[in-house]
């Protein structure tokens, strides 16, 4: 299954090595990896995705709390979060094919942050299946994609939702701790929304 | 080592902040932390220190490898409880650490490591003799520290010792580059103090599982307690022998549990697993409950997993949360320091009944125990077994043991009868062949009134034998017993099992021991039969120096019982002639 591991690790030389040296040992690819600044000082905040077995969730964890420099380590497993993928996309598209990629872009509610004579440079934030879903349709047209760049997953809990709030944004009266869907669709929308306000 | 006065000077360091150059920051820190030992080897990287040793009252052993240094630090922490300190210079010194290192961290011995490193403005550049020692030792050290400015050692070393000895105890390494040790900087030995220790988060020892461990334990009718290294790193001896002889519980030992339950007492069943007695491999097997206590079940302890005492609830009380399910699932984790765990335990414990399981077990070591190789007629052969059995006699076991790996070892753990802790010196999930010499050296510095006795193979003894020397520049006692049969013995016995008997470069030609001993100055003798046994340990003890024996023993003598790797814990090979255990009744 799909482990997500939120953790707070030391800002200092050498840490990122630990926590990937820890992953090689257990030989687990690490599916994305994201690391920055955190609201604690001197803390980075990493997302780890990884590809394991169900059981292996305990190990990894317990594992991480081990490394001297790991200050705390969530696995968000199945609980109710909030996923997001950046990813920017340069197209080859002249003037004349241009409006085709501007289309898709409406579509997918991205935005064009780059323009040049031969190419232009797509933004998109969202959900991994989203951004996957772009890139598909840019391959499948005439446009050729050039690169692709993507941050891979951030993760962060969703906080602890009174049943008015959940009401409000369409996602049930229901408080179960079951994950229902991370990234439920209403839930989706609200945020996508917010996502996507302009500059 | 200083005189008086510089001794004191130096102390001095630890009350009252004084400048004082990297070099000096190290040793002081060292004696602040009640280091009076350290192994090492210098070169140029490391120089700095090894220049200002003289002024503080720390004795320097020099070594003849730096694995012997690691080694030596390693023997002196199982001995002593105690940190042990290990020096090396940058590159090649630094490497030659890694498998004492990596012995350590397999078997959570306490340790830190100090390597020098080339100056901070060359780092990475490939610069003579250096190498990414902290890349290198990542994996293999509980942490470790690249110190490159002079303020930073001293608060760098507090830490290591520390992480070596907290929690789950590990090696440390701490590498310091030449300019660091030359510089100088504001000593305060009490500013350098840590961070308060962060006991791992997922500990976790509920009333609700020291209850249900409870109503298990109280509910069983065949338990047995599973007993590991743990006993002695949590110093749990009083605690785990009041609950097996409150609730009348037998006990089986891990290899590096031996010691930390009496041989002698009735409850115990020996050593479990791959060679552990047969008795003690079916009754787990055919139990319905096993306690495990500071263990980790191995795979040498085990056997297949997927087979393994399948009839058993399991409780494991461990204080490692990454080792809970992580080779065999339990029922009841209690996530902590074992002693504390079993305080807590015990109040719900009531006296209980466990004759009969008891009985059962005793009637299953039967004819077995009794036709067992120690107690054959002579029949003019040398056994290994006869060797290991004739020391314990005459040592009455009260020797400190170091073993190396192989045959011998398990004939060590078989036919020695450990009746105290940190009287078993071996490296046990490593297997590094080579550890004896050097780890008996270490231990000897840490209990210097005790006797050790090095018990080695022929093939291992001749990886680490250069620290002989070594052993006569100190002018150290310790004994040494060289079980001698020609071969790499273990692999040999591997390969007449399940390798047709092709003895692929497993038979060996050593050096005349004894001579070898005598160009470093060290007695010794040969021994061919049973006969002279006695007679050469009791010359080994009393010689006044160190003294080496070479036991010529049977060359293709096998270790039984054995379970080939991968099969099922009962499913032993038993020594030929004797005859299986008879079956377990079922009592259910």
């Amino acid at each position: 299954m799909l482990h997500t591991f939120v953790a707070y690790v030391e800002d200092l030389p050498g840490v990122l090595t630990r926590v990937a040296s820890l992953f090689r040992r257990l030989n687990i690819n690490i599916n994305s990896l994201t690391v920055g600044r955190s609201e604690r000082a001197g803390l980075s905040r990493l997302t780890l995705v990884c590809e394991a077995s169900a059981e292996a969730g305990h190990r990894i964890r317990a594992s991480l709390f081990k490394l001297e420099n790991v200050v705390d380590v969530d696995d968000i497993a199945q609980a109710p979060s909030v996923t997001r993928e950046l990813a920017l996309i340069k197209v080859a598209a002249s003037p004349r094919t241009r409006s085709q990629v501007f289309e898709l872009v409406e579509v997918f509610r991205a935005r064009i942050v780059d323009l040049a004579p031969e190419s232009l440079m797509i933004e998109m934030t969202g959900v991994e299946s989203k951004i996957e879903g772009l890139i598909q349709v840019l391959n499948e047209g005439e446009e050729r994609v050039l690169e692709i760049c993507r941050s891979g997953k951030m993760t962060m809990r969703r906080g602890h939702h009174t049943s008015s709030v959940l009401k409000a944004m369409g996602a049930g009266s229901s408080e179960s701790p079951e994950p229902a869907e991370p990234d439920s669709e209403p839930v989706e929308t609200l945020e996508d929304a917010a996502a996507n306000e302009p500059e | 080592m200083g005189t008086n006065g510089q001794t004191q000077a130096s102390n001095a360091h630890l009350t009252t902040p004084t400048r004082l150059t990297g070099a000096e920051i190290l040793w002081a820190t060292l004696v602040g932390e009640g280091v009076t030992t350290v192994f090492g080897y210098p070169g140029g990287a490391i120089l700095p220190a090894y220049d200002a040793l003289r002024k503080f009252p720390i004795h320097h052993v020099l070594v003849r490898h730096e694995q012997g240094a690691a080694h030596m630090a390693d023997g002196y922490a199982r001995a002593s409880g105690k940190v042990g300190v290990a020096i090396a210079t940058s590159g090649p010194g630094a490497t030659n650490l890694v498998t004492g290192i990596a012995t350590a961290m397999l078997d959570s011995i306490p340790m830190v490591c100090v390597t020098g490193n080339v100056s901070s403005k060359v780092l990475g550049t490939d610069a003579f003799q250096e190498v990414d020692i902290t890349g290198i030792t990542l994996p293999v050290t509980k942490h470790n520290f690249l110190v490159n400015r002079t303020e930073d050692l001293a608060p760098a070393l507090r830490h290591a010792f520390q992480i070596a000895v907290s929690g789950r105890p590990g090696p440390v390494l701490v590498d310091i580059t030449k300019d660091a040790q030359q510089g100088t900087a504001i000593f305060d030995f009490a500013a350098a103090k840590p961070r308060p220790y962060r006991p791992h988060p997922m500990l976790c020892v509920e009333e609700s599982g020291l209850a249900h461990a409870a109503e298990l334990i109280r509910n069983a009718k065949r338990p047995v307690i599973l007993a590991g290294h743990g006993i002695m790193e949590s110093g749990a001896m009083e605690q785990v022998r009041t609950l097996a002889e409150r609730a009348q519980i037998p006990v089986g030992l891990t290899l590096l549990g031996l010691g930390g339950f009496p041989a002698s007492h009735p409850l115990n069943l020996g050593m479990m697993g791959m060679h552990g007695e047969a008795w003690l491999n079916h009754a787990i097997q055919e139990a319905d409950l096993l306690i495990a206590c500071g263990m980790r079940f191995d795979d040498r302890v085990t056997g297949s997993t997927s087979t393994y005492a399948l009839k058993a609830k399991k409780i494991h009380i461990e204080v490692d949360p990454a080792e809970i399910n992580k080779n065999i699932k339990v029922d009841v984790a209690l996530v902590g320091d074992l002693r504390e765990v079993l305080e807590k335990l015990l109040p719900l414990i009531p006296g209980r009944d466990g004759s009969a399981w008891l009985k059962t077990i005793d009637s299953s070591k039967g004819a077995v125990a009794v036709r067992d190789i120690k107690n054959l007629p002579d029949d003019g052969h040398l056994y290994a077994a006869h060797v290991i059995h004739d020391l314990w006699r005459i040592t009455g076991g009260n020797a400190i043991v170091v073993t190396d790996v192989g045959q011998h070892q398990m004939w060590e753990a078989q036919y020695y009868h450990h009746e105290k802790p940190r009287t078993l010196i071996t490296s046990g999930g490593l297997g590094t062949m080579g550890f004896a010499l050097p780890a008996a050296i270490g231990a000897k510095f840490a209990c210097p009134d005790r006797e050790i006795w090095v018990v080695a193979g022929d093939g291992g003894f001749q990886m680490t034998a250069a620290e002989l020397s070594t052993i006569v520049q100190e002018g150290i006692k310790i004994n040494i017993a060289i079980i001698n049969n020609g071969y790499l013995g273990m692999v040999r016995q591997w390969q007449e099992f399940f390798y047709e008997g092709n003895y692929q470069s497993t038979p060996l030609l050593s050096p005349d021991f004894v001579k070898l001993a005598d160009a470093h100055g060290i007695a010794g003798r040969a021994v061919r039969a049973r006969a002279e046994v006695a007679g050469a340990v009791a010359a080994a003890r009393s010689a006044p120096g160190t003294f080496l024996l070479n036991f010529l023993v049977e060359k293709e003598e096998s270790v039984y019982p054995m379970i080939p790797a991968g099969s099922a814990l009962h499913e032993m090979i038993r020594r030929p002639g004797n005859d299986p255990l008879l079956e377990l009744p079922d009592d259910k």
